[in-house]
């Protein structure tokens, strides 16, 4: 982790770290964990910083929290170049990538106002399948709506 | 793949056999009303027309299907006809529809709502036209038209004409289409009502061999069939230019002077004034015809879902 060099988050001894978060993304990947801050376990977030990889990169650390693989595969939406380090008594045991998933519930609100899953006393999550990875096209389930994986983050469940 | 049981949400679930196999039900079905013989297949069953939008032809025309074979329809008309009007949601309007039938067919103006229905309800659901997004059974009809029609689908040259962007039974029937094989198909449209960019994703992606022209005069001497629907006024904002494309589009008599002697015109209807009156009496005017094949084609639907047709 070349970005670590002078900043003033320490090493955490149990939970996750995000690294390689393209810069600028944290918040939006908390976002998409659905991470608020208010759950009780100690969230670091680094911003903007130095990278040999991308140059400028985001961190997150999460303290005795362990993210499964597909809790944190959505996060390729906003940040595909991310890493995942699950961390035990300072060590990396586990290192993955992130890749998006084939179907998506409840995290895009479709782009379609028309949609049945916008109207609000209807019980329809929103759900979206994964029609092209390069470049990332998604599509509603429901109205055949589509979303191009740059205006993701417009969309974004509130 | 079977019928029994089975939602029809898309034209796309279906695959070229399933709709051959639906085809020759509805040749059985259209014989035995001509003959008058009285069919008891859906004796004591159901079926709920949920119509939260309105219709007529697809309403009364399930009615008929239902009411032919010795079923019962109960039918929720409109959206004041069921508890929707005081504020009750989908969600809870289907379960109590469900639990009163064998079948739902939903009609409504919100895109995806076929679907959500089917995701609720356990009996099976069919799509009757959801907004502007698919409205599967009235290709099911267009189909078995050009099919009896011409004998076969495989190697019409069809244009397809009118709005295109926002009429769900043309995203259908370019959908149904790709499950065969025509020579050409010709996209026929004013710029702005060209077809939506996931419509022609997929039918590219399917392989259907699409032109986009924006006039017809150049094209109408090819095609065995063109397909008309509405250009609404609504679309237009300046009334000006709403005439004036709505006079560039109109098929007349005139227009159709260079078509080919062979040539039949489709419209899933109602329509108002895109075809000139004098048109119908002409042997090119197939849609009375088409819309008369939309009983017998819901009547062999309705016996395969429901799985009482053996």
């Amino acid at each position: 982790m070349s970005g670590e060099k002078g900043l003033l988050v320490s090493k955490i001894r149990d939970g996750t770290v995000i690294d390689h978060i393209s810069a600028g993304k944290a918040l939006k990947v908390l976002r998409i964990l659905g991470i608020t801050g208010s759950e009780g376990f100690r969230v670091a977030i680094v911003m903007n910083a130095d990278s040999r990889k991308l140059g400028r990169k985001d961190i997150i650390k999460l303290e005795n929290k362990y993210l499964s693989k597909k809790e944190v595969d959505l996060i390729a939406l906003v940040a595909p170049t991310a890493t995942i380090n699950i961390i035990r008594d300072y060590d990396v045991v586990e290192k993955y990538n992130v890749s998006l998933p084939e179907e998506i519930t409840g995290l895009i609100k479709c782009p379609n106002p028309n949609c049945i899953t916008r109207k609000p006393r209807e019980v329809a999550l929103s759900r979206f399948r994964l029609l092209r990875k390069d470049p990332v096209v998604l599509e509603c389930c429901y109205c055949g709506a589509r979303v191009l994986g740059e205006d993701v983050e417009k969309y974004l469940e509130a | 793949m079977g019928f029994a049981g089975r939602d029809v949400l898309s034209i796309l679930d279906f695959s070229r056999e399933d709709l051959e196999e639906l085809f020759s039900v509805a040749d059985y079905m259209e014989k035995a009303v001509k003959e008058k013989r009285k069919l008891k297949l859906l004796e004591g069953y159901i079926v709920a027309l949920a119509f939260l939008e309105p219709s007529t032809r697809t309403m009364y025309s399930f009615q008929s299907a239902t009411h032919r074979l010795g079923g019962y329809a109960l039918v929720f008309s409109s959206r004041e006809a069921t508890s929707l009007a005081k504020g009750e949601n989908y969600a809870d309007t289907i379960r109590m529809l469900d639990s009163y039938s064998d079948l739902i067919v939903i009609r409504s103006r919100y895109e995806g709502a076929a679907k959500y229905v089917a995701d609720i309800a356990e009996n099976p659901v069919i799509n009757g036209g959801d907004g502007k997004h698919e409205h599967p059974t009235q290709t099911m009809i267009d189909l078995y038209t050009m099919k009896r029609l011409f004998g076969d689908i495989d190697g019409l040259t069809i244009g397809v004409l009118g709005d295109l962007k926002y009429a769900r039974t043309i995203a259908s029937l370019l959908y149904g289409l790709t499950r065969y094989k025509p020579k050409k198909v010709y996209l026929i449209s004013p710029s702005i009502l060209r077809i939506r960019e996931e419509v022609r994703d997929t039918i590219t992606r399917l392989g259907l061999p699409i032109e986009e022209v924006s006039s017809l005069r150049d094209i109408i001497g090819e095609l065995d069939v063109l397909y008309v629907t509405r250009i609404q006024k609504e679309r237009y904002p300046d009334p000006m230019e709403y005439e004036r494309v709505k006079h560039a589009f109109k098929i007349t008599p005139e227009v159709l002077k260079d078509a080919r002697p062979e040539l039949k015109i489709l419209h899933p209807l109602p329509k108002i004034d895109e075809i000139d009156l004098r048109v119908d009496n002409l042997p090119y005017a197939a849609y009375f015809y088409q819309a008369r094949l939309g009983v017998p084609l819901r009547m062999a639907l309705l016996a395969l879902v429901l799985g009482v047709w053996r």
